[in-house]
């Protein structure tokens, strides 16, 4: 399987999703660059997290317009899985691969600790290997990931099962308390309409390794690879290399 | 030698300096010239009032690739790999515009790590403010968090620890200290010296503009009440994202090979680090100006040579490498313009419109003449030794008191609006152990662990036992993390050196530095001095901050300060009786910074650090802390409250209870550990001549303490001094969510 990791300039988490693609999770796992506009072949894109274009203008909105997001377009069109991490996942939602937008975080501060998180769906290729109402352990580190969506847009996300993961106390309920950056319906990840592009505000790569606190974010890159051996035959992927 | 100066000219020379200059040029120097002399001879970049006093400190040791004397020191840490380490003061800048300020202090240090071929992947910060109930120094201080963050986050070096204390004499001058790790291949090493004669000299990076002219002269002088207002375009304005790209692209030119040398535009921009690159090679520089890439137009000479714009690097390269370097810088899109030569003839030649403008040896730049500056024991200094005061009695509202005190409070306030776990490398990360741990994913199992220390407070009492005491601390978290220390860097904050008094407690700093690295055989390997640290209230205290890196073997065998159960035993660890001498109890408590802090017995303390980290590696504890403000009592109600775990514990006493419970020393550690392992930890207590003692045990939701009293162990009955919940203790300690939230 290849996994094919999009650096935008200011990216800064490309180098830690190769390495627990490459050295934990022991698979393919190629750079592409941002002014390219190719996805080079991969089964998998990865939008890491970072300040992409310094995040100027807002976060993501530079971004959006790189020469590779065309190519990303018309990767996810054809149904290939795209996750975005953190900036990836504003990326996306500028880029208008996932619907509603990032405000700044209701304390108006960065903030960098780790979460809990329910999963919602386990439709996407990258929770199919999750149980809905499973509570997850993670990371975040942002300054603007308070999910915003306009009422109607927010209710069919609910309806079509789009949103992806919510963030939780241990025990997997929705306090007050356990919604780090003042999150829609504490919202921390959602997919398209075929689920097939999700986003997330988490960092699944820095919960990948136990000697870091958690391997919960390991369970989604697993859950993809599942997913791309069940829906390609062998036979395919030998050829494609 | 020239004497110290009372008068400066616009340059900032004064008239020995000027005369120093002729003697160097064999003639007077035009007014450009002039201008270079008074950036590159000032405080901040010639090191005039301490480079002599620096040169006690020992900086040698068996790990040691690189000292002293480059952009950052560089210790062997095995299999290959090497880290590069350095601290650097941004005082001046941040008191002006703190988001800048701070920002670009990190910006800084990043690259002076990067100018040595290496990756950062570490940053630590020690900040001094004044108190929090001032509405001023809030805004400083939470402008100064905000610009770490927003340069440390973007530019994804994860910040791993640091310290924040307050005391009053910091209120016009806040201390922003910013340390840096970064991990290069040891065969790879970049360096300064430039050479070749035939050698191109590349400017790489952001265009230069008017930001931060005579900046480094700035932070050579008092802040005056006008300062804010005044000095706003000596501050440098930094671009975390451009930043970010020169780390990528630097570090992808220099694996490219044809980099013969490089270096950092910083202090004094491109005239310090054409000077210096240039001296340091035994060589000259031809530049021209006109092709320095400019941000505005109509800049003039020494603007040009003079800015301080943030994220540009000078490149001594092969010229046949020129076009694939600069391919490099452009497809990250950065500037790169070959803007001059190396040559044979040592001397710096500036030419602009094709008339040379600048000619002069760069070490008459680079090598600014040293001062012995007076020394004189300030009168005030034996008159703080005595302390008399009585105990408060009640332990349980001076154990919250103390929790909530800023010096003591949690920083996660603060630690959560950096990313400290970018880079996925974070083992231990801030506040979760006395020393952070990072894992070299490189060079499996090992890591490093990084700590800092320096108490102004002790050293105002005593600057020769506070030095000892800033090194032997942060030797001691090291050895909760399990770490063996390969090196020290240090920032030396103080005031006016002009002042004989400021400089005795200089000097008396920088040995105790320097007696307890030996004492230790640490090697100092870089730092930085900034005196001149006043305000119309005065000088701060003397401020030597020292930050550590150690070599972790194993990163699953190191120490976290939370207790992880019920049933464990507690054991204190005591190489030192404790003192109320200097404490943060005096202060908290009792109002007062007085008496003589204990001087550290470095014989004990080795064999004590032993003992740590023998049980650490060998996986004996579950918890480890180093006592530190507030004493043991301190020190176990943080490992309860970052535990969520209760203790109950009898302290050993020789006579009042409130040095028993609040008393600090170096020197003492409280540990938890499995029942079965106590017998272990007396072996080794045994094996290293170190005194233990089983003090509790953890369990419930309470904090219980009482000391002994002087007539031995206490029984059962005897009452708890202290006996407070644990939501009352957590609640204490994050009084500081107020400032920063």
């Amino acid at each position: 399987m290849r996994f094919g990791v999009v650096v935008f300039p200011g990216s800064n988490c490309d180098r830690d999703c190769l390495h627990v693609l490459r050295s934990v999770l022991g698979q393919d796992a190629d750079e592409l660059w941002s002014g390219e506009a190719s996805t080079s072949g991969a089964d998998v894109l990865i939008l890491p997290g970072g300040f992409a274009y310094g995040d100027y203008l807002r976060a993501g909105a530079v971004a959006a317009t790189a020469p590779i997001m065309s190519a990303v377009r018309a990767f996810a069109a054809r149904g290939g899985p795209v996750l975005g991490i953190c900036n990836g996942f504003q990326v996306l939602l500028e880029a208008g691969l996932l619907p509603g937008a990032m405000l700044r975080n209701r304390s108006l501060r960065f903030c960098c600790t780790t979460v809990f998180l329910r999963v919602e769906s386990a439709r996407t290729p990258f929770t199919r290997g999750l149980r809905e109402g499973q509570v997850l352990r993670m990371p975040i580190a942002h300054g603007e990931g308070s999910y915003y969506a306009p009422a109607a847009l927010a209710e069919r996300l609910g309806q079509e099962e789009r949103v992806v993961f919510r963030y939780c106390d241990a025990q997997g309920r929705l306090r007050e308390g356990a919604n780090p950056n003042g999150s829609l319906h504490h919202i921390a990840g959602v997919s398209s309409a075929s689920g097939n592009v999700v986003g997330m505000m988490p960092h699944p790569e820095r919960a990948s390794e136990a000697l870091l606190g958690s391997t919960d974010g390991r369970l989604l890159f697993e859950s993809v690879l599942a997913y791309l051996a069940g829906t390609r035959p062998d036979n395919d992927l030998v050829a494609r290399r | 030698m020239i004497q110290t100066p009372a008068t400066r000219d616009a340059a900032g020379l004064t008239r020995d300096e000027h005369e120093e200059i002729t003697r160097r040029l064999g003639r007077d120097p035009s007014a450009l010239e002039r201008l270079l002399f008074g950036v590159m001879w000032s405080e901040h970049c010639g090191y005039k009032h301490s480079k002599l006093t620096l040169r006690s400190l020992p900086s040698d040791g068996p790990h040691l690739l690189q000292g002293p004397g480059e952009n950052a020191g560089v210790m062997d840490i095995g299999g290959g790999w090497a880290v590069a380490f350095k601290m650097e003061s941004h005082n001046h800048p941040s008191a002006v515009d703190p988001y800048n300020g701070a920002a670009t202090g990190v910006g800084g240090i990043i690259r002076d790590i990067l100018s040595m071929g290496a990756r950062p992947i570490a940053l630590l910060d020690s900040l001094r403010f004044g108190p929090f109930e001032d509405r001023a120094v809030r805004r400083l201080a939470t402008g100064i968090v905000a610009g770490i963050a927003g340069y440390g986050n973007c530019v994804g070096v994860p910040t791993v620890g640091g310290e924040i204390l307050t005391d009053p004499r910091y209120r016009g001058n806040p201390i922003v200290n910013v340390a840096c790790l970064g991990l290069v291949r040891a065969d790879r090493i970049a360096r300064s010296r430039a050479s070749g004669d035939t050698n191109l000299v590349m400017y790489v990076g952001a265009r230069t503009g008017r930001d931060g002219i005579g900046g480094a002269a700035f932070a050579s002088e008092e802040l005056d009440e006008h300062a804010e207002r005044d000095d706003r375009s000596s501050v440098q304005i930094g671009d975390p994202f451009t930043g970010k790209l020169l780390i990528e692209a630097t570090l992808e030119a220099l694996a490219s090979g044809g980099v013969v040398a490089v270096q950092d535009m910083g202090a004094a921009g491109l005239t310090c680090a054409a000077s210096e690159m240039a001296a340091r090679g035994g060589v000259g520089m031809r530049l021209d100006l006109d092709a320095v890439p400019l941000r505005e137009s109509g800049m003039r000479p020494d603007e040009i040579l003079r800015s301080e714009s943030q994220e540009r690097m000078l490149l001594v390269i092969r010229p046949q490498a020129a076009g694939g370097l600069a391919a490099i810088f452009r497809r990250w899109g950065l500037a790169a313009v070959v803007i001059g030569t190396v040559t044979a003839e040592r001397a710096l030649v500036v030419e602009q419109q094709g008339r040379d403008v600048v000619t002069v040896p760069p070490y008459a730049l680079a090598d600014a003449p040293p001062y012995r500056p007076a020394a004189e024991e300030p009168a005030w200094l034996r008159a703080q030794w005595t302390v008399t005061v009585p105990d408060a009695g009640d332990a349980a509202r001076a154990l919250l008191a103390l929790l909530a005190s800023p010096d003591v409070a949690s920083k996660q306030p603060v630690f959560q609006q950096y990313d400290h776990s970018v880079q996925v490398r974070t083992v231990v990360g801030p506040g979760a152990g006395d020393a952070a741990v990072l894992r070299v994913q490189e060079l499996p199992p090992k890591g490093v662990a990084l700590t800092t220390a320096g108490n102004g407070r002790l050293c105002g009492l005593d600057p020769y036992r506070g030095a000892r005491l800033a090194v032997a601390e942060c030797a001691a978290a090291l050895a909760c993390a399990g770490a063996e220390p390969l090196g020290v860097t240090d920032c030396l904050n103080f005031g006016s050196p002009e002042r004989p008094d400021v400089f005795w407690t200089f000097r008396q700093a920088v040995a105790g530095i320097a007696d307890a690295c030996r004492a230790l055989r640490i090697p100092v390997v870089g730092g930085n001095v900034s005196f001149y640290n006043e305000s119309p209230e005065g000088p701060i205290p003397p401020t030597p901050i020292v930050a550590m890196v150690g070599l972790v073997e194993d990163v699953t065998r190191t120490g976290r300060i939370a207790f992880r159960g019920e049933g464990d035993v507690v054991v204190l660890v005591e190489g030192a009786p404790p003192a109320i001498d200097g404490s943060a109890y005096l202060q908290v408590i009792h109002g007062t910074a007085a008496g003589r802090p204990p001087d550290v017995d470095f014989q004990v303390h080795r064999r004590v650090l032993a003992m740590i980290r023998d049980t650490v590696r060998g996986g004996l504890v579950r918890s480890v802390h180093d006592c530190s403000d507030g004493g043991v009592a301190v020190a176990l109600a943080e490992s309860a409250i970052a535990g969520g775990v209760g203790v109950e514990a009898t302290l050993p006493s020789a006579g009042r209870r409130d040095v028993a419970l609040f008393g600090e020393g170096p020197s003492r550690f409280v540990l938890s550990a499995a029942e079965d392992a106590a017998g272990g930890l007396r072996a080794l207590a045994e094996e290293h001549q170190v005194s233990m003692v089983v003090v509790g045990r953890t369990g419930g939701d309470r904090v219980r303490l009482r000391a002994s009293g002087p007539t031995g162990a206490a029984s059962d009955g005897c009452p708890w001094d202290v006996d407070l919940p644990l939501y009352d203790l957590h609640d204490a300690y994050h009084a500081l969510s107020e400032v920063f939230a």
